[in-house]
Order: C-alpha cells, then sequence, then structure tokens
C-alpha cells in the first residue's frame, strides 16, 4: 500500500499530508458525506467543524478505516490508498482520539495504554512509561487506576496519550477540550503547537470556536454532508464561523431577564454535606454548604474529578445520606429520600452520562419517558390499575421533541440512534416538561454541537427566570460564565463559596480549580490575598 | 494417618476435573463468550478419550483424542456463535443436548468394557515418604497438569501481552476492534482452548476416576465448572479455591454417609451444591469484586460494523 515511500514524499511540502477527493458515504437514503474535499499539509493544524450530524464523524471514520466510503479517493503522501482498517490507517500513520471513548474499563490506565503500543515494550514496564510519558504531554494521570473510576476528563487524558504514543503523521483529535480546565487547555494546546512544529498535522474536530480560531491554520466546515467553505480561521470571527456551520445565525443564550428578577427564597440548600468515599478511588465530600434561591443559575466549576460525580449522586439521592437535612429540596429535607422521593418534591435531575444513565439506549424515546416520569406522573401516564397510559406518555414525549426541537430519524426511535445533541435536549427537556422547582444538570452540553447546546442554556435559563432554583455542573468555563448568576468551584470534595457573576474573571475560577495551594481556598480569602497585593 | 492421605487424594481426584474445566471456560469467558456447553465437550471429552485408549492400547492417545473431540465441538459453537453470532446461550445449551446425545452413540459399544487406566506418578524413595509422598509425587498426571494449566493461565492473562489483549477483548470489544485487534480470530482461539480443556477434563473422569465408560457420566459437573468461573469472580487462582472446595464437601459428605451420622443421605449429598449457591451469594454481595472483574462483553455477539 501506501507506506513505501515515506521520506522522499514528506520531504516535499507542496505535497499534501492527505487529499481527500469527492468522498462520498451513503447509508441507505442518507448521504452522510456528499463528495466532500478535504487537504491537509504538512504541520498544519486543521479544523473540522460543523454542527452534530453535519457528517464530520463519518468522514473521520472512513479516514481512520472504521467505514468503507461509497466513492472517491484518499491520498495519503501522495499516493491513493485504501484505508480498510484502523490498524491500516496507523501503519499508514494516522492516529485518532475517539470522542465516544474506546477504552476497556476493566483494566488500569496503563494496560489501556500499553494495548496501543508496540508489543516489544516489555509488560512491566507500561506502568513507568505511563507516567513519563503523561508528565511529558502534561497530562497527568495515575497509570494504576482502574480506569472505571476515573471521570470523562481523565479518561480522554488516556486517550490523547495513547494516541500520541502511536508517533502518527496525522492525528485526529475529536472534540479533544471539552473535558479540560483552561489552564489543562493551554498545556494541550501547548503540546499541540509542539507537535506541529515537530512537522507532524492536527486534523481538529471541535464546537469551540475561540478554540478553532487560536489555535487552527485552515478550516473546513461541513453542513448537513457538504463542505460549505474552506477558511482560514484567523480571519474570521467566531460568529461567522458560527453562521457558517449552522447556517442561520446562532444567538448566545441572554440572560438580559435576569437583572430584573429578585432571586427568592432557597430552593436548594446543602447543610454540611459529608460522604465517605463509596469506592477506593472516589472522591469523600467535605463539609458542602450551598444555597440555590428562587430564580437563580448556580454553576459549579471545577476539574473532572474533583467530586462533582459523587456530589450529583449525594444531591439527586442516588446515594442517601445520614442527615435528612443535609439536603434540602425545595423546602424540604431529602436526606434520606431516594430519587423518586427527592422528584416528587418537585426536583428534576439530569447525569452526566447520557446514555446507561440518563437514558437506557436500548429503549424507545416514549419508554424513557416513562422511565423518569412514572413515579411524578403517575395519575396521567399510569391507569387505576397501574398499565400504562400509552397516550399521555406520546403526547409528553411529542411535546418534548416539539418544545425542545429535537432531531430524530422515525418516530419514535431508540435512545441511542439520536446524536449527542438531540438525546440530550430531549433529556433535559424530559425533565423541563414537568416545571421542576429545582433543576440539578451534571454536565448539560458535554460534546453537543453549538445549536444543540444554545437551545439547551436558554431553556435553563428560561427555567431560572419562571421561578426555580438551578444547579449546573460543568467543566466548560465559557459556558458557566454564560448562563450562572454565580459560580462555586469544587475542588477536591469541597466547595468554594460562590462567586457572583459580576465579580467572576477566568483566573480567579482557575486559580479555585486549581486548588490554590494548600488545598483549597474559599472565595474570601482570594479577595483577601488580592486586597494585600493592592 | 494414612486415612488423612487417602482423603485428601480423593479429594485430590474429585477436584481435578472441575478445575481444568473451570479453567479453560474462565478463559473462554475472558474474552467474552460464555460457552454454556461444557458439559456437552466434557462428556464427549470422555467418551473419545476412553475408546482412544481401548483401541490403542495407549491412555496418552486417549488424551489426546478427549482434547482434540472437546476442540471440535467448541469450533462448531465458535462457527455459530462468533461467525454467525448466534445466540450464546441457546448455542451453549444446545452443544450440552448434542454432546451427551453424541457420546451416547459413539459410546453405545463401550459400555460395560474394562478400560484403561492413566497410571499414576511414581518417583522411587519420594512416593514412598509417609504422610505427604503419595499426596505431592504419586498422583495423576492430570493431577499435575491442572495445575500447571492454573498457573500458566494466571500467568498468561496477567503477564504477557496477548493476555491482556484477550481480558480488553472480554472488557470491549468494540473498542478492542477500534483499536485494530482481530476480536473474532483471538474469541476463536479462547473457545477452542476452553473445548480442549473440556474434552481433557472428560479425559480424567474416564481414564483416571472410573476407568470406564457409562452414559453421561460427567453426572452435572460441566455445570458445576461452569459455576465455578463466576464463583471465582474470573480470577485463575480463586478457581482452585473453589473447585477443592466443591471436591472436599463432595468427599466429605460420602465418609459422613459411611460413618452414619444419622443425617439423611440426600442431604448430605446436596451440600456441595447448597456450598456453591453460599458462596456465591457471598462474592455477589462484594459488588465492587463481581464488577470489577465480569467481563463486561460476556455473552454479546459482536459484529463488525462496516
Amino acid at each position: 500500500m501506501g507506506i513505501a515511500d515515506h521520506n522522499s514524499v514528506t520531504a516535499s511540502n507542496t505535497t499534501p499530508l492527505l487529499d481527500v477527493r469527492g468522498i462520498t458515504k451513503v447509508f441507505g437514503s442518507l448521504i452522510a458525506n456528499d463528495h466532500v474535499n478535504l487537504t491537509i499539509a504538512p504541520g498544519e493544524i486543521h479544523a473540522l467543524l460543523g454542527e452534530n450530524g453535519a457528517g464530520k464523524s463519518t468522514l473521520v471514520k472512513m479516514l481512520f478505516g472504521v467505514l468503507d466510503p461509497s466513492e472517491g479517493s484518499i491520498i495519503w503522501k501522495g499516493e491513493e490508498v485504501r484505508i480498510s482498517s484502523p490498524s491500516e490507517a496507523r501503519k499508514l500513520g494516522i492516529g485518532m482520539v475517539f470522542q465516544h471513548f474506546s477504552l476497556f474499563e476493566a483494566l488500569t490506565a496503563a494496560e489501556n495504554i500499553a494495548l496501543s503500543l508496540d508489543a516489544t515494550t516489555p509488560i512491566s514496564q507500561i506502568a513507568d512509561t505511563a507516567r513519563r510519558l503523561s508528565v511529558d504531554y502534561g497530562l497527568p494521570l495515575d497509570p494504576d487506576a482502574m480506569v472505571g473510576d476515573l471521570s470523562v476528563g481523565e479518561r480522554q487524558r488516556i486517550e490523547i496519550i495513547r494516541c500520541l504514543l502511536q508517533k502518527p503523521d496525522l492525528i485526529i483529535l475529536d472534540e479533544p477540550t471539552s473535558v479540560l480546565t483552561p489552564q489543562e487547555a493551554n498545556k494541550m494546546f501547548e503540546t499541540l503547537e509542539r507537535l506541529k512544529a515537530e512537522g507532524k498535522s492536527i486534523l481538529y474536530i471541535s464546537h469551540r470556536l475561540d478554540e478553532v480560531k487560536r489555535l487552527c491554520d485552515t478550516a473546513t466546515v461541513l453542513r448537513h454532508g457538504n463542505v460549505v467553505g474552506h477558511c482560514n480561521p484567523q480571519e474570521e470571527t467566531a460568529t461567522t464561523l458560527a453562521n457558517m456551520m449552522v447556517g442561520t445565525d446562532v444567538q448566545n443564550a441572554s440572560r438580559e431577564l435576569s437583572q430584573a428578577v429578585e432571586p427568592g427564597e432557597p430552593l436548594i440548600e446543602i447543610n454540611s454535606l459529608d460522604r465517605p468515599p463509596a469506592t477506593p478511588f472516589s472522591i469523600p465530600l467535605r463539609g458542602i454548604n450551598l444555597k440555590v434561591r428562587a430564580g437563580e443559575v448556580v454553576g459549579i466549576a471545577g476539574v473532572a474529578g474533583n467530586g462533582q460525580g459523587e456530589f450529583f449522586e449525594a444531591v439527586s439521592g442516588e446515594a442517601l445520606q445520614n442527615q435528612s437535612d443535609s439536603v434540602r429540596l425545595n423546602k424540604v429535607d431529602c436526606g434520606r429520600l431516594g430519587i423518586s422521593g427527592r422528584r416528587l418534591v418537585g426536583a428534576a435531575f439530569v447525569p452526566e452520562e447520557r446514555l446507561g444513565h440518563g437514558a437506557a439506549p436500548g429503549l424507545s424515546l416514549s419508554d424513557n419517558m416513562l422511565l423518569s416520569r412514572h413515579t411524578t406522573d403517575r395519575k396521567t401516564m399510569l391507569g387505576t390499575l397501574g398499565y400504562v397510559v400509552t397516550s399521555a406518555v406520546t403526547a409528553a414525549r411529542k411535546r418534548v421533541v416539539k418544545e425542545m426541537d429535537v432531531r430524530k430519524s422515525g418516530e419514535d426511535p431508540e435512545a441511542a440512534a439520536l446524536s449527542g445533541g438531540n438525546l440530550q435536549k430531549y433529556l433535559i427537556g424530559r425533565e423541563l416538561d414537568r416545571k421542576p422547582k429545582v433543576l440539578i444538570v451534571d454536565q448539560p452540553t458535554w460534546g453537543v454541537d453549538a445549536g444543540a447546546a444554545a437551545r439547551i442554556r436558554q431553556a435553563i435559563i428560561e427555567l431560572a427566570r419562571s421561578g426555580s432554583a438551578v444547579l449546573v455542573i460543568s467543566q466548560d468555563l465559557d459556558e458557566l460564565f454564560e448562563i450562572s448568576d454565580s459560580i462555586a468551584v469544587m475542588h477536591d470534595g469541597r466547595i468554594s463559596a460562590p462567586l457572583p457573576i459580576a465579580e467572576a474573571t477566568f483566573e480567579k475560577i482557575g486559580l479555585l480549580m486549581g486548588g490554590a495551594e494548600p488545598g483549597h481556598m474559599a472565595y474570601e480569602d482570594v479577595k483577601t490575598a488580592e486586597e494585600t497585593e493592592v | 494417618m494414612d486415612m488423612f492421605q487417602n482423603i485428601l487424594l480423593t479429594i485430590a481426584t474429585a477436584s481435578t476435573p472441575l478445575l481444568i474445566a473451570a479453567i479453560g471456560e474462565l478463559v473462554v469467558e475472558r474474552s467474552g463468550v460464555l460457552n454454556l456447553g461444557v458439559e456437552g465437550m466434557m462428556v464427549i471429552g470422555a467418551v473419545c478419550g476412553f475408546a482412544a485408549a481401548l483401541m490403542t492400547g495407549s491412555p496418552w492417545i486417549g488424551v489426546l483424542a478427549a482434547i482434540i473431540a472437546g476442540m471440535l465441538l467448541s469450533l462448531l459453537f465458535g462457527f455459530l456463535a462468533i461467525s454467525l453470532a448466534t445466540n450464546q446461550v441457546a448455542t451453549g445449551l444446545s452443544l450440552t443436548l448434542l454432546g451427551i446425545g453424541l457420546s451416547g452413540m459413539i459410546g453405545e459399544n463401550f459400555v460395560g468394557q474394562a478400560g484403561i487406566r492413566l497410571p499414576n506418578l511414581d518417583i522411587p524413595v519420594l512416593t514412598d515418604i509417609p504422610m505427604l509422598g503419595r499426596l505431592i509425587f504419586g498422583q495423576d498426571p492430570l493431577f499435575y497438569i491442572s495445575l500447571a494449566l492454573t498457573a500458566g493461565v494466571m500467568w498468561f492473562l496477567f503477564k504477557t501481552r496477548t493476555g491482556l489483549t484477550l481480558r480488553a477483548i472480554g472488557d470491549s470489544h468494540k473498542s478492542a476492534h477500534a483499536l485494530g485487534i482481530n476480536v473474532l480470530k483471538y474469541r476463536y482461539l479462547a473457545v477452542m482452548f476452553g473445548g480442549g480443556c473440556a474434552g481433557l477434563a472428560g479425559a480424567h473422569l474416564s481414564l483416571v476416576y472410573t476407568p470406564q465408560w457409562v452414559e453421561n457420566m460427567t453426572a452435572g459437573r460441566g455445570w458445576i465448572a461452569l459455576a465455578l468461573v463466576v464463583f471465582a469472580s474470573w480470577r485463575p487462582w480463586r478457581v482452585i479455591g473453589g473447585a477443592y472446595l466443591f471436591g472436599a464437601v463432595t468427599i466429605g459428605q460420602l465418609h459422613a454417609q459411611a460413618l452414619g451420622f444419622g443425617i439423611p443421605s440426600q442431604f448430605l449429598s446436596s451440600l456441595p451444591y447448597v456450598a456453591t449457591i453460599v458462596v456465591l451469594v457471598l462474592i455477589s454481595r462484594n459488588r465492587r469484586l463481581t464488577v470489577m472483574n465480569t467481563p463486561a462483553s460476556l455473552a454479546q455477539p459482536f459484529v463488525p460494523d462496516r
């Protein structure tokens, strides 16, 4: 195949590293990619932009040998190649970090990395190699930790390291920074810049347009399977890029109304919440205090794996507390109530994982509707003898689909058949449809395209404005700054005092996220520290 | 004290076929395949081993024949469950039925014939050491093979790259496929290893335990081997513990019956099964132990999507 003449071809800069010509992929009646052209030069960071469902994943899967193109050619280093499997792609020098992780949960981080190393690396040295490499690339991780116990952010680090280890000429990164702190993302940009300086090319898929502007040399924008433009992101603004992707004007969620509404009484009260670690790898919660008043959106920032998951479980009732007043929702002591009990007092929850936690992947949207609402909507959805009132469930499903603009194939598809953004819209809509007094969301827009994210954020703000209390846990700082009235930071199982949005800056939040040695610094301390400096 | 050694020897003999069959199935399940046909492959191994030994006069050829017979039957399972992606539970169950029926047919002319026993190890001096000599140096060769097999599987699964790959496939065949690992090839090899082990375990029954052919002579041992894999939470060394616990309770209840404690013999006979259930319950209570070790893609057919 095309591996034959490595050196002579890469030497000339005029030959593109990768030249995709008129590639087409047809699934049944759907044209996922329609004569797409893409050219990547050596040492270039190339952005691939597009909404979910625009055909980015299909294109990238064909480049990585996961899918066979229906038509068109791939020219790698000047020679036409047929990439029939991922290992073939890897042999050619194409590496990929997947958006949906391809990690093994029951294996350790080191073992996961080992599976991507060449077979000559002795198995006993893998842990050390992994530790060293993770520090080199600015992506620290514990090689002996079981992947199943790691947070999404930590898992992504493993994916990135695993890909970089294969020393590819072209690295495909799918949404790499969506779970990193600004500082971590900066470190990763440095790594990418370094790789670029070494002559590697990067195909960078992201929804974060400012990132694309900052990092990428060229961009290809896809919409509905067609290339709608090649451009230089430096010359565009985030808005023009977004407009290209969506085809219509995207608007930032507006908080304008917020100033008018006076926050009411506290509807979420967390009083010195403690929780011992549930597994040897999880973070204990230590004395968490937090209040969210009616009409308010409070954001919780923090680096992945600092106890956000544990906190969500404790508040949603997946884990019960010893003290019933340590979690008060809608003015009711809920510490000893389970999820359904807490829902009954008017609370709603959307967990981080969409498939398997927020929704049962193999069940239809209607069935998923019933799964979370059979208790709260018993009267309408379940008949007198407890049989399912299909019409009520269907009506609720249709309402949510319409309200949140969920795009799907078929009338009532399986949850797993929806794209990430559309499923997330459905799950948020499912809770909003109940008009809850309290909403707690973990990572509302993780891996969701710009259009869907904007819709979700708008819906969250609207709920708060209608007099509910909303708590948003997110690793996306831009998002928190966009929708929150105040931001608290979680670090090592503790939570800082919320910073009002007017006073919050990326630097202050970033400092708290990093733990501001030793361990934790409350907002008051930061303020005092600043004052003394002045 | 010789009686003590005799009891231990009988326990070892009762436990060895369970250990061999279970360790083979453990490798199969670690690759994400659930082959419920252990009983069928074992009984085919028993009859083929017995027949081959009788016809050639060499018990070792019998052992070899048993392994090959088990592998062939597992290959049929592999073709159905791996290549054609049929339901593994149903396929495994029918494999057991097929094995039992087939073995009855093959063994028709061998019923009641005196068989050839695989000779015990006999090392001058060492075997004659009182108390422990026969236990350590004077048992049947398959006893030593069973222990070596367990140690080998432990080393293979946790110390070699191929073993790591196998565990990875069992955890997530999709991810393994994305890494470019040939999932189907690994699963075929694992299934054949399991089949060979089940055949060998069958040979132990008809060439060591009771050197003769009786129809359906495995008497549910294949099922117990399957339970032992769960019991051991997919850890090889725990299979030894499980197999010997089961063997000890089996032999213990026989002795208790012989001594006549006045306990109904039916109750005593059921003890090994009761013990299995109790331990399974205790193990399942430890969520972490089971969740971390259960191969996540167990019994899920894999169809590469292209």
